[in-house]
């Protein structure tokens, strides 16, 4: 059947089977690349969404659960206060290497910093722990954090 | 595809990127602009001024594409901001590693050694005709005119043109001979950290990866491999897989099924939905005790020599003091954070594939072999990789792609579970070694000898490497030692396990020989009663970069400082991919024996250093590597299977595991530049197992860590 999901402001409907998770719907179906699939089974962040302000894994979660939840990307996030803080610190900061995990990176962040304006070491460890960087960019990231915590 | 929707679909990527083109694999440059100004393969001014430049070498975290461009940009007198990047096609004449026997290869921490000359060259090059096209135009000398961000000025007269109108006069310009190159003093560009043109990209989620791409019409394919090395497809039930909505077909291989699909989930839901028998074939009962025996059982037979100094022999047995000890180190997986994949859309006389690889041209081989497809009807387009770490210098995620798309209508992007890309890696050599050494009355080392044995990936990947039972990377490491030792014997024994594969992985051959050699030397200091920073010091009389490293290491860290009980600094020193590097790290060991590295220090002599906050950013995330890997890899094969799946049983460091600092020092001189995006991993495995003895007591000589080693009672 056809699943109705409002994506970064926009509604979608997409036919698929209610259990497919959402990552795939956006990657796959909606094209919308920018979330990375990596584990499948929400050990690794690279997915990380965000579904009515909360960092969600989207490869554990299914569209017939999103049912009036706001769904938001990588791709819409610098337009909310957090999400473009955290972009330029990203930046200012080169936390960047290969890239791949850091929409899930900047997503698990943003809602952080949304949620704890002014986190702690032990906040960041504990926000950001579930998004692995497999060119350990962690250093840099708990620099960033604090910079747009601090902007 | 229409040229035109082709177009688009691969300019996609481009649109936000500021400065990041990356996006085609265009006919060769003069041709798509006939008026460009195309002096060599790697740049190209076009008439409406646009710097395109071609990469060599693939980005994959370790900030090539800004580093190249920086070398060509201080030549040619362009800023970084007007250039635009694209990935380099196939073709290793042009874009061949000169380190790497000429093969178009990103690896071995070798691209700045490759293009510090022949690309600040083609920069210069550039300019040259540029700066002459500029002085025929106003009839001036050449001498009077200098070029400058991008424009050649004649300051006499204060004329200036830009690089673009000067494009097509350019072109028409001699090829000039013997162009000087800049001094170190004159850099502008060289040796500032500038920002990396990758990045924005980057964080709002529009640069494209291989597991990006999306041709039109494109299906997805996911697949079970044989869980076996070697064994074969038996039978596939598929109804109930055929049944899930989105499925479209199942692919059936020799040794390997795929489901192909309308979206990933529908081909991971139909791929759950097989019923699959496998013929297990000769490995079924393959276990990581049988392939460490046959290690252990090689290196008790002599081996081919990797090198000699004096009579090792001799003096150990005259020795006033022996040591001996054995080290092991596991098969480990890459796990880069994108899992592999491929896009190919083959027809009857055409084959189209899209991925990240670090072997271009390899993959064009392997995508016409596998099509039965001449060379010049393949074209691969080249993306950014969602990490490297050696796994992308293979190309059977090619060839089974190709396999798969012979099967199927239209393009099919196949991507690998997660699971399926730790279970059917090419993995991390499993080393073994014995090693020995003799002191004497004052406990210095007279004599070394170290036999190891394990597999050698380049006798594989590039077969005319190996000679005489011997290769360079397998033997990185072990040899050429920075240390003084009169007698010196190091055998290297090839043995290649039956039923895993085995490939490059971040570090290579020092991944293993350093974390042995910085470890045992690590044992003699503790056997002479002495300091390690001291020891290695006085083994260093004929290597004074290697001592100035050790020092500067040793000074940051504050290495002569007290530490509380259950904490211990462990150091490391090597000399490896051309440069010098000392590492500090201090570790806690807590009493239930787990292991936390709290901070690491970082000397390094690297030589000239293009982008010092990309070299600090390579050093801060191979050291993570190691730590991962000392902590945690482990590969273990059980009746022929890996026996890890995922990030749960293959772990990998996370943040709340990170050291709270990771200080690189850089020691600045304008010697020949060496390799960055490896040393660090397999110079902080030993620094690790070194500071654990500080902290513990307890030498650990086999990786990773054993916990339940380090208890103590409560």
């Amino acid at each position: 059947m056809a699943f109705a999901i409002k994506i970064n402001g926009k509604t979608h409907s997409v036919d698929v089977d209610g259990d497919t998770p959402l990552l795939w719907v956006l990657r796959d179906v909606l094209g919308m690349t920018g979330t990375k699939f990596g584990c499948g089974q929400a050990l690794c962040g690279a997915c990380t969404v965000h579904i009515d302000g909360n960092a969600t894994r989207s490869c554990i979660t299914t569209v017939d659960s999103l049912q009036g939840s706001e769904v938001t990307t990588i791709e819409a996030i610098g337009a909310t206060p957090t999400g473009a803080k955290i972009q330029k610190a990203w930046l200012d900061k080169e936390v960047v290497q290969c890239g791949y995990c850091q929409s899930g990176q900047i997503m698990s962040a943003a809602a952080l910093l949304a949620q704890t304006p002014k986190p702690t070491d032990a906040d960041i460890d504990s926000a950001m722990s579930g998004n692995i960087c497999r060119c350990g960019t962690y250093v840099r990231i708990r620099e960033a954090i604090k910079q747009a915590a601090q902007s | 595809m229409t040229e035109l929707s082709r177009r688009n679909f691969l300019c996609a990527g481009s649109a936000v990127g500021g400065g990041l083109l990356l996006s085609l694999s265009l006919p060769i440059a003069g041709n798509a602009q006939p008026k460009a100004f195309v002096p060599n393969a790697f740049v190209r001014i076009g008439e409406d001024g646009k710097v395109v430049m071609t990469m060599p070498y693939v980005e994959m975290g370790q900030g090539t594409y800004t580093s190249i461009p920086m070398l060509i940009a201080e030549e040619l007198e362009v800023e970084l901001k007007q250039v635009q990047l694209e990935h380099a096609r196939p073709d290793a004449k042009l874009y061949g590693n000169p380190v790497l026997g000429g093969e178009q290869v990103t690896g071995n921490s070798s691209a700045i050694r490759a293009a510090w000359q022949p690309l600040r060259q083609a920069g210069a090059v550039a300019r040259t005709m540029l700066v002459a096209a500029a002085a025929r135009r106003w009839k001036v000398e050449r001498s009077s005119c200098h070029a400058e961000a991008g424009e050649v000025l004649h300051a006499p007269s204060g004329r200036r043109l830009k690089y673009g109108e000067l494009a097509a006069d350019a072109a028409q310009m001699p090829m000039p001979k013997d162009v000087p190159l800049k001094q170190a003093k004159d850099f502008k560009l060289i040796g500032t950290s500038a920002k990396r043109l990758d990045t924005p990209a980057k964080v709002n989620g529009t640069a494209i990866y291989g597991i990006d791409v999306r041709p039109p019409g494109v299906k997805i394919a996911t697949l079970a491999q044989s869980p076996v090395f070697g064994g074969k497809l038996k039978s596939v039930a598929d109804t109930a897989a055929k049944a899930v909505k989105g499925v479209r077909q199942i692919v059936r291989l020799d040794d390997a099924v795929a489901v192909v699909a309308d979206h990933m989930g529908a081909a991971k839901k139909g791929l759950a939905a097989l019923k699959i028998e496998w013929d297990d074939g000769p490995n079924a009962r393959l276990t990581t005790a049988d392939i460490v025996a046959e290690l252990e059982q090689a290196t008790l037979k002599p081996g081919p020599v990797a090198q000699a100094i004096g009579d090792a022999k001799k003096t150990l047995a005259g020795a006033a003091s022996k040591v001996e000890a054995t080290y092991q180190v596991p098969f480990l997986a890459h796990a880069a954070m994108e899992p592999m994949n491929c896009t190919v859309h083959l027809t009857k006389d055409s084959c189209e594939v899209w991925l990240g690889t670090q072997v271009v041209a390899r993959a064009q081989v392997a995508a016409a072999q596998t099509a039965g497809l001449p060379l010049d009807k393949v074209v691969v387009h080249n993306h950014l990789l969602g990490g490297g770490f050696g796994r992308r210098l293979e190309v059977d995620s090619v060839i089974r792609a190709v396999e798969i798309a012979k099967r199927v209508d239209g393009p099919v992007k196949v991507v690998w579970t997660r699971e399926e890309d730790i279970q059917h890696d090419m993995y991390r050599p499993y080393w073994l070694d014995r090693i020995s050494a003799g002191l004497d009355d004052k406990g210095k080392p007279v004599a070394w000898h170290n036999r190891y044995a394990g597999s050698s990936v380049i006798a594989r990947w590039a077969p005319p490497w190996f000679n005489n039972g011997l290769d360079p990377d397998s033997t990185e490491g072990a040899i050429n030692l920075v240390y003084g030792l009169p007698n010196l014997r190091v055998e290297y024994l090839r043995v290649e396990p039956p039923g895993i594969p085995t490939a490059f992985w971040r570090s290579v051959g020092p991944s293993h020989n350093v974390f042995v050699t910085e470890s045992f030397i690590d044992e003699l200091a503790a056997v002479a009663k002495q300091d390690p920073v001291a020891y290695r010091r006085d083994l260093l009389d004929k290597s004074p970069r290697a001592r100035a490293v050790l020092d500067l290491a040793a000074e940051k860290s504050g290495w002569e400082q007290k530490l509380p009980e259950g904490i211990g600094r462990g150091v490391s020193l090597q000399f490896a991919f051309a440069s010098y590097m000392a590492l500090v790290a201090e570790v806690e060991v807590a009493k239930d024996g787990s292991v936390r590295v709290r901070r690491v220090v970082c000397a390094v002599d690297c030589g000239s250093v293009v982008n010092p906050d990309t070299v600090r950013a390579q050093l801060q995330s191979a050291v993570i590597f190691g730590i991962t890997a000392a902590l945690y890899g482990e590969i273990t094969l059980r009746n022929g299977r890996v026996e890890q799946t995922n990030f749960d049983n293959y772990q990998v460091l996370r943040i709340d595991e990170a050291p709270t600092a990771i200080d690189v020092h850089l020691v600045q001189n304008n010697e020949a530049p060496g390799g960055i995006g490896e040393p660090g991993t397999s110079a902080i495995v030993p620094a690790v197992a070194n500071a654990i003895f500080a902290a513990t007591g307890k030498r650990l000589r086999k990786m990773p860590v054993d916990t339940n080693l380090l208890k103590r009672p409560a």
